[in-house]
């Protein structure tokens, strides 16, 4: 490619000299580029963020006008029970977000990265429910958690006896079910990103450190994993954002029940906007979720910008 | 590195190989079992897709099928309706990609090559805003669709689709249109070329691959989104196939059969779309995190 930069042949006309020194660029010119996606962005997504936060403050019905009310639908909401069980769910997937993908997607990747025949197969195998859509995983899964389903099914198989399990209908239990249905989901992605991370870890490190006598663990631990620290930061990064936007199996396995014990932020502020139309304190339950959000997103743009310092 | 230190491996030659030989023998036992365990929810739909109602309730969900149904299938296009959830998808997700792809492959053109007041809070923002719960977004979007007569209609799913991942494909992009050589561009202005024709002419050609990797990784998103499907269009025939499948869902309650039948139809693009294009697929998303 550093031929193009090669000067032209000495034949050059005087037509040709002219543009011998390089086009100024014009000031406009970026923002001739940006407009259009600028525009798009701010009107559907900029825009919308920041009126979300101003309709949380009225009383908007989506009918009459909207008035000002102050923090009275936050006041509500520190105050109902639901929004509790919704915020205590969230924390559950969070913390299962960010533990099991983490261990079984580094364990998995650790073995594929040894590139054994066979690999990508395998590989492709655990990623492919991040293929299929939420709404699929969710109506498979709701039918095997079923009480007459194939999980209860398989237990009796083994050997288990009594009343089959209520694995979306027991509340001490729902919120894992459907945990369990996204983890399965979230493991290849985990798995995927810890594979490219591997990628970069320079083998010559680990094989010199295993020539000085450290045995295969010391120097995971000591040699690989340090190397990993900045995928991981991205991957709990991503993982709990993803935790955080928990909609769509909730709302196609259980929509939040039995008596929302399954709900989450996500789902309470979508029963609450689109099916009581309380709009201004669905917006509260949103502001509520994009304000967490907002300190992991900051967190992350600080560290991109690090690496943005380095350039 | 075992050549620098020849005396420190005395091993004979053929220990590496059966070692070797050994390491894949326990490889193959250990992940054709768990392979086979995580991919159950896939084996079982499969097989109680083809099977005939009566079937299943007398037989149980384990049992292996009777006869095999294929009309089931059939019932689930025709009757489900999936036929024309499957038309609306594509419909959506095509031109939500070209817009999107389009227009982020100019604002990561701009935020990569030239330096100005705010180029980076503008990247930032884009790279934020594409990280946002959808929440937060959800009201004012259901209002603005309304506002413009857009609400009900497959444009709205079109647009707000290809806006909103606008800011996820200007991070990758932005990021990639940096590594090409500045040489490049600087060749190409002393010719006299302008920006926009550097940008048809040079970047676009070059930044290919990763237009690849996105358009993988963003059909599949768009394709698969619920959320905004269930929110902006209510009609049934206007509905793409993730709230259509919720539909189908419901009109076939305890039709395990059909529902699992429109289900297989449903995951045939982006699995079609995953098996040939893995590796750009696993580009897009490694390249949209990792840095």
């Amino acid at each position: 490619m550093a031929t193009m930069a090669t000067p032209t042949p000495a034949t050059t006309t005087v037509a040709e000299k002219k543009t011998r020194f390089p086009r100024r660029t014009n000031w406009w010119v970026p923002y001739a580029f940006l407009a259009m996606p600028l525009i798009l962005y701010f009107t559907w997504v900029i825009g919308p963020m920041f009126f979300s936060l101003y309709m949380s403050f009225t009383n908007a019905d989506g009918i009459s006008r909207m008035d000002w009310v102050g923090f009275r639908n936050y006041r509500r909401l520190f105050n109902d029970d639901i929004f509790w069980v919704s915020f205590w769910n969230n924390v559950r997937w969070l913390i299962a977000f960010i533990t099991i993908p983490i261990v079984l997607g580094l364990s998995l990747a650790l073995i594929f990265n040894n590139d054994l025949p066979g690999t990508r197969f395998f590989k492709a195998g655990f990623f492919s429910p991040m293929v299929v859509s939420s709404v699929v995983i969710g109506v498979v899964w709701s039918w095997m958690y079923q009480p007459y389903g194939l999980i209860n099914e398989m237990l009796s198989q083994l050997g288990r006896d009594g009343t089959p399990i209520g694995f979306l209908s027991d509340p001490k239990l729902v919120t894992w079910s459907i945990i369990g249905a996204g983890l399965w989901r979230q493991v290849g992605y985990v798995m995927l990103l810890y594979l490219a991370g591997l990628k970069n870890v320079d083998t010559t490190l680990v094989e010199a450190s295993r020539v000085d006598g450290a045995s295969a663990f010391e120097s995971f631990r000591d040699i690989v994993l340090p190397l990993l620290r900045p995928v991981t930061v991205i991957i709990v990064v991503i993982s709990t954002i993803d935790a955080l936007r928990s909609f769509d199996l909730v709302n196609i396995m259980t929509r939040g029940g039995p008596f929302n014990r399954s709900s989450v932020l996500a789902q309470m502020m979508y029963i609450e906007a689109f099916n009581n139309y309380a709009m201004g304190y669905g917006a509260a339950i949103a502001t509520i979720l994009g304000l967490i959000s907002l300190v992991l997103i900051l967190y992350y743009l600080n560290r991109t910008m690090k690496d943005e310092m380095e350039y | 590195m075992a050549t620098t230190y020849p005396s420190t491996h005395p091993a004979p030659r053929t220990a590496p190989k059966t070692w070797r030989r050994v390491r894949i023998a326990l490889f193959y036992i250990c992940m054709v079992p768990l392979l086979l365990v995580w991919l159950t929810p896939i084996f079982m739909t499969l097989l109680t897709s083809v099977r005939s109602l009566d079937d299943i309730t007398v037989n149980g969900p384990l049992a292996w099928p009777r006869s095999f149904e294929w009309g089931n299938f059939q019932e689930a296009w025709n009757t489900g309706g999936l036929s024309i959830y499957m038309r609306n998808s594509f419909l959506i997700a095509i031109p939500a990609l070209f817009i999107c792809l389009g227009f982020a492959s100019m604002a990561g053109f701009a935020l990569a090559r030239f330096e100005f007041r705010g180029s980076k809070f503008l990247f930032f923002m884009f790279v934020g805003g594409s990280l946002l719960p959808f929440q937060i977004l959800m009201l004012p979007v259901y209002r603005l669709a309304n506002e413009l007569n857009l609400y009900d209609t497959i444009w709205v799913l079109i647009i707000f689709h290809g806006s909103f991942q606008i800011g996820f494909c200007t991070f990758v992009l932005r990021n990639f249109i940096r590594t090409i050589p500045g040489e490049i561009f600087d060749a190409a202005r002393m010719d006299g070329a302008t920006d926009f024709m550097v940008y048809r002419q040079h970047v676009l050609p070059l930044s290919l691959p990763s237009l690849a990797a996105l358009a993988t990784l963003e059909f599949t998103w768009i394709f698969n989104d619920y959320l905004w499907a269930l929110i902006l269009v209510q009609q049934n025939k206007l509905k793409p196939v993730t709230t259509g499948l919720a539909s189908l869902r419901g009109e076939f309650m305890q039709a395990y059969n059909i529902q699992f039948a429109g289900t297989l139809i449903a995951v045939v693009p982006t699995v079609v779309l995953f098996m040939f294009l893995q590796r750009y697929f696993i580009q897009g998303l490694t390249m949209g995190s990792g840095k």
